[in-house]
């Protein structure tokens, strides 16, 4: 077996025991954490596939920001773990229903080589060849709308969210840095001059 | 030398001599980096016992010299205590993810033109990568010490460290922007070429003349991003607690040791990217990796001095220096830099 193969397979390993720990542990951190296992291999395979930019836009992204807000509201949650365990059987054909499709679709997705939906197949690149030059060139020439369009909409997400958490008059008793930096000591202190009462 | 080195071990190894070659080059990177960090507490301890005129640590062995080691001799001793409650597993791993980071991104750091270990394309975005997964070290023990003081440091830190991480990365597009390139060797190459490299000045045509108002952006985000005074926020002895209140013996040493290690990976990182690496500061003078390791150590001076001499930030001031001023100023330098380059006065074709 070549080596890369073996990188593979241990990687691939890892990878489908850590997303089926994110859904059978009982722990919602650690679900999390696994989770994070995830991607990192993901990252990994991706890696092997010679995609090196989405490798570490992965981690970068997913692993070192979107997950770490993950945990934060992961780990402020009162979870009761007996009510998230009734209605088991209640939910059970929906989600039967959703991990079907979701299996349709990577059929179709891993499975298009053999049914011919790729008529031009992906160019492999050189080693030495970099796959962020390469990506970069095509996001702002070729596909430069659909790009302005994801981040339009990315902002339109920032501003709604702020927005959203704006609504009430602010409660908070934050300061004026600049009126603090000019703050003097005599607008502050009064220096009083009181005569010694004499003593009887 | 080297080769009849590499001659031995190829016939010692045979199929697996690059596996080895490759093991034995790792050590050489972490060993002196592990010695490193346990002279910068020493020299830490020395320097700001002279700003503050105070001796610092002078009695064990010749003045003071193997202090770091009995300190590490006694951490190594101690108990590591395992609160009751605390998740057992995660409360132990949580100092390998702040650890583990700050070593894995030497492998692409450049020492001189041929010496890297890893001369990957993409080895800035590697760094910022690797180095955004230390933030799980802080946010993981906070919550698996099982106790609301550390949890709440823990929070505190981990917002803090991700404020300034975007922050720092506006700053390195700026950088990548200027050198056009993401590989570590390039952007020092890069620095070396220019006007006054040409005059035999090259100092002044170093990334922190042109970027001056990032390298300030970055020299303080670097600060805060190691959580060091006076943006020491996980710590804050005096008044607060942080993460690691429930950390004893090794496990904390091994905190301890990832504090240092990120010191001297931003240190490396703020020198190589803006301080021109093992470039020579005039033209007299031969490159060498020498240079990178003056430079490193000016930089890391820079962090003892101001942990000397500035009080500490209040927390709603960090993070608005973080959101408020650095983020707007690194967007408009970044559009400045980028109309810059655009013009007839681009200096860096």
């Amino acid at each position: 077996m070549e080596f890369k193969t073996f990188v593979f397979y241990f990687l691939s390993a890892i990878l489908v025991f850590a997303a089926l720990r994110v859904i059978t542990s009982r722990n919602p951190v650690h679900a999390a954490l696994f989770l994070v296992l995830a991607f990192f291999t993901a990252s990994g395979v991706w890696l092997l596939l010679q995609a090196e930019f989405l490798a570490m836009a992965l981690v970068l992204v997913y692993v070192g920001a979107v997950m770490v807000l993950f945990l934060f509201v992961v780990m402020m949650l009162d979870i009761n773990l007996d009510r998230l365990r009734e209605g088991f059987w209640g939910y059970l054909p929906m989600g039967a229903i959703i991990a079907l499709l979701m299996v349709g679709e990577m059929g179709l997705v891993l499975g298009g080589n053999y049914l011919g939906l790729f008529e031009s197949s992906v160019r492999q690149a050189g080693a030495d060849e970099s796959n962020v030059q390469a990506i970069g060139r095509l996001m702002f020439t070729e596909y430069v709308y659909p790009f302005e369009l994801a981040s339009v909409i990315l902002l339109v997400g920032i501003v709604a969210a702020v927005a959203l958490t704006q609504r009430e008059k602010r409660k908070n008793k934050s300061v004026n840095p600049s009126q603090q930096v000019f703050v003097k000591a005599r607008d502050r202190v009064r220096v009083l001059q009181m005569p010694a009462e004499k003593r009887d | 030398m080297v080769d009849a080195l590499q001659g031995l071990l190829q016939g010692l190894f045979g199929s697996l001599f690059p596996l080895v070659w490759t093991l034995l080059k790792i050590v050489l990177i972490i060993a002196p980096l592990l010695l490193a960090v346990a002279y910068l507490t020493f020299w830490e301890r020395k320097v700001i016992g002279w700003m503050q005129v105070r001796i610092g640590p002078n009695r064990v062995g010749p003045w003071g010299l193997i202090q770091p080691i009995a300190d590490g001799l006694k951490l190594l001793l101690k108990e590591v205590v395992i609160p009751t409650g605390s998740d057992k597993a995660v409360f132990l791993i949580a100092p390998m993810f702040a650890f583990a980071p700050a070593l894995a991104a030497w492998a692409v750091i450049p020492f001189n033109d041929t010496l890297v270990l890893a001369n990957v394309n993409a080895s800035l975005l590697y760094i910022m990568s690797i180095t955004s997964i230390g933030v799980y070290g802080i946010i993981l023990s906070g919550w698996a010490s099982n106790s609301k003081y550390a949890f709440l440091g823990g929070m505190r830190s981990a917002a803090q460290m991700i404020s300034y991480e975007v922050a720092m990365g506006l700053a390195l597009v700026v950088v990548l922007m200027v050198s056009n390139s993401l590989n570590l060797g390039d952007i020092v190459q890069g620095q070396g070429q220019g006007y006054f490299a040409d005059k035999g000045l090259g100092i002044l045509s170093w990334n922190w003349l042109p970027l001056l108002p990032m390298f300030v952006v970055y020299l303080v985000s670097i600060v805060a991003e190691t959580n060091r005074a006076p943006f020491d926020m996980a710590e804050g002895e005096s008044e607060i607690v942080g993460f690691h209140v429930e950390y004893s013996g090794m496990a904390f040493a091994v905190f301890f040791l990832a504090e240092y290690a990120n010191m001297i990976l931003v240190s490396t990182l703020a020198s190589v990217l803006f301080l021109g690496g093992w470039l020579s500061p005039v033209g007299f003078l031969p490159d060498g990796i020498l240079w990178l390791f003056v430079k490193i150590s000016a930089v890391l001076f820079f962090f003892l001095w101001i942990r000397a001499t500035f009080p500490r930030y209040r927390y709603d001031q960090i993070m608005r220096l973080g959101w408020k001023v650095f983020i707007p100023l690194c967007l408009i330098w970044l559009v400045v830099v980028g109309c810059w380059m655009m013009s007839p006065l681009n200096i860096w074709k």
